[in-house]
């Protein structure tokens, strides 16, 4: 049981920016439902009026152009875990979305929503952000783009402006020797942590430093100094426990329901050792 | 406040509805009479409350009746044709993959839209669709032994 709300069906980009503009904080964009239809439930947020960005037809495509893959706002999980270019371009990015929360979630769940809602424990950000991923933002004075460690500014707050909505992410598209790796623990529907690695390799040597971002532990992905890995072999074992230990100490867990935060920065060691020992699968 | 007449496909039948615009699909659905969807966790996880969104499933706890506007909703009711179960309720009987019988809606519909997405899965592309639809009585192995023998079925129907 919902209390009374009205849903406005915005048909373009500008009409949805027009609608945010007139009902400021009493306004909320609607797109999946997933995220805010529940706090809603729960009583945690309410807004009298929900801009509906799901008939912009503009929104809903996943197309490739100068190196990047654009992802429409709307797209779902759904979508990208079977889209031909994601499957192309980034196909660790469509086996993470393949993994999101469950089916129904990932059958009208959108990324950007996903983004915008910022809930800490969440598979997306870790993996965009160690690819260099970054938000398209849309306001009445024009479009801005920003990173995904800058969008995300804590457990549940965004930079995304009063009047602004997401039209868009674009991640762009690793070179044919750069390998990606997500390795995720997780008891229900969200992960207790995530670790992405990003990795150039050639002839079983990290080339330059690795990016290591560790999600959903932290109130925001941490990124991981890897300075160390650079010119390091896959194999070296020790090089593997130094990122473990530097992953350890880089995050501030939170405690909840999925552990405590001393049995998180165990799993952050252990998960990140074993997207180094996944990484040195696919290139074996 | 927002309000709206909406038309639909309800178990292959053409429907006009008057909705608010807060209204759930669960409630709509229930309040036609059709109470073979369940609440259950009221918050994604569990999976009785799954209906077929134009053949995608969804959690009819936190979707929008206005969602269904122009769109077809399927819901248990209608699977079996008439007297004649559909060959996943045969093989959920069949395999006694129900105890108490509150998930089995959600478990029939959610597989449903898998052997419509995958006419041939094997067992754990059954476990990792069905991973979302929670069952405290039975155990889930009955559950992929009862989808895995409905797609034989199916498939060997056609």
């Amino acid at each position: 049981m919902l209390r009374r709300f009205e849903v406005h069906r915005a048909t373009s980009v500008a009409e949805a920016v027009g609608l945010r503009r007139r009902f400021g904080e009493d306004a909320a964009i609607y797109a999946g439902g997933t995220e805010l239809l529940l706090a809603m439930k729960m009583g945690v947020a309410r807004w009298p009026h929900l801009i509906d960005v799901k008939p912009i037809a503009a929104l809903r495509t996943i197309s490739r152009a100068d190196g990047m893959v654009r992802i429409g706002a709307t797209a779902t999980h759904w979508d990208l875990e079977r889209d031909r270019t994601i499957a192309e371009t980034v196909p660790a990015f469509a086996r993470l979305e393949a993994n999101v929360a469950n089916v129904r979630v990932r059958a009208v769940g959108t990324l950007a929503g996903n983004l915008a809602f910022a809930e800490p424990h969440a598979d997306p950000p870790a993996m965009l952000s160690a690819l260099g991923a970054r938000v398209i933002l849309q306001g009445p004075k024009g479009s801005r783009s920003l990173p995904i460690a800058e969008l995300i500014t804590g457990m549940y707050e965004t930079a995304i402006g009063p009047d602004e909505l997401i039209v868009a992410i674009d991640i762009p598209i690793p070179a044919r020797d750069t390998r990606v790796a997500y390795v995720k623990f997780q008891i229900l529907e969200r992960p207790s942590v995530g670790v992405a690695v990003v990795a150039t390799i050639r002839d079983g040597r990290f080339v330059g430093a690795p990016n290591v971002v560790v999600g959903a532990v932290d109130e925001v992905p941490r990124r991981v100094p890897a300075e160390a890995l650079a010119g390091a072999s896959l194999a070296d074992t020790t090089a593997r426990a130094a990122l473990a230990e530097a992953a350890r100490s880089a995050v501030d867990p939170i405690a909840d329901l999925a552990g405590g935060v001393d049995y998180k920065r165990h799993l952050v060691g252990v998960f990140t050792e074993r997207a180094l020992e996944s990484l040195a699968r696919q290139v074996a | 406040m927002g309000a709206r007449t909406i038309g639909l496909t309800l178990n292959g039948a053409a429907r006009r509805l008057d909705v608010e615009d807060q209204v759930l699909l669960i409630e709509m659905i229930r309040s036609l009479g059709l109470v073979g969807t369940k609440l259950s966790c009221d918050i994604q996880v569990c999976g009785a409350c799954t209906v077929l969104l134009d053949g995608r499933p969804v959690s009819s706890c936190t979707t929008l009746a206005i969602e269904a506007d122009g769109r077809s909703v399927e819901t248990i009711e209608g699977l079996a044709e008439g007297t004649t179960l559909h060959p996943l309720q045969e093989a959920f009987i069949d395999e006694f993959a129900f105890q108490c019988g509150y998930c089995t809606p959600g478990m029939l519909i959610s597989a449903k839209a898998l052997l419509a997405a995958r006419a041939d899965p094997d067992a754990a592309e059954v476990r990792h669709w069905m991973e979302g639809n929670i069952c405290r009585c039975t155990g889930y192995q009955t559950i992929v032994d009862a989808v895995l023998a409905a797609a034989q079925k199916m498939r060997s129907a056609r």
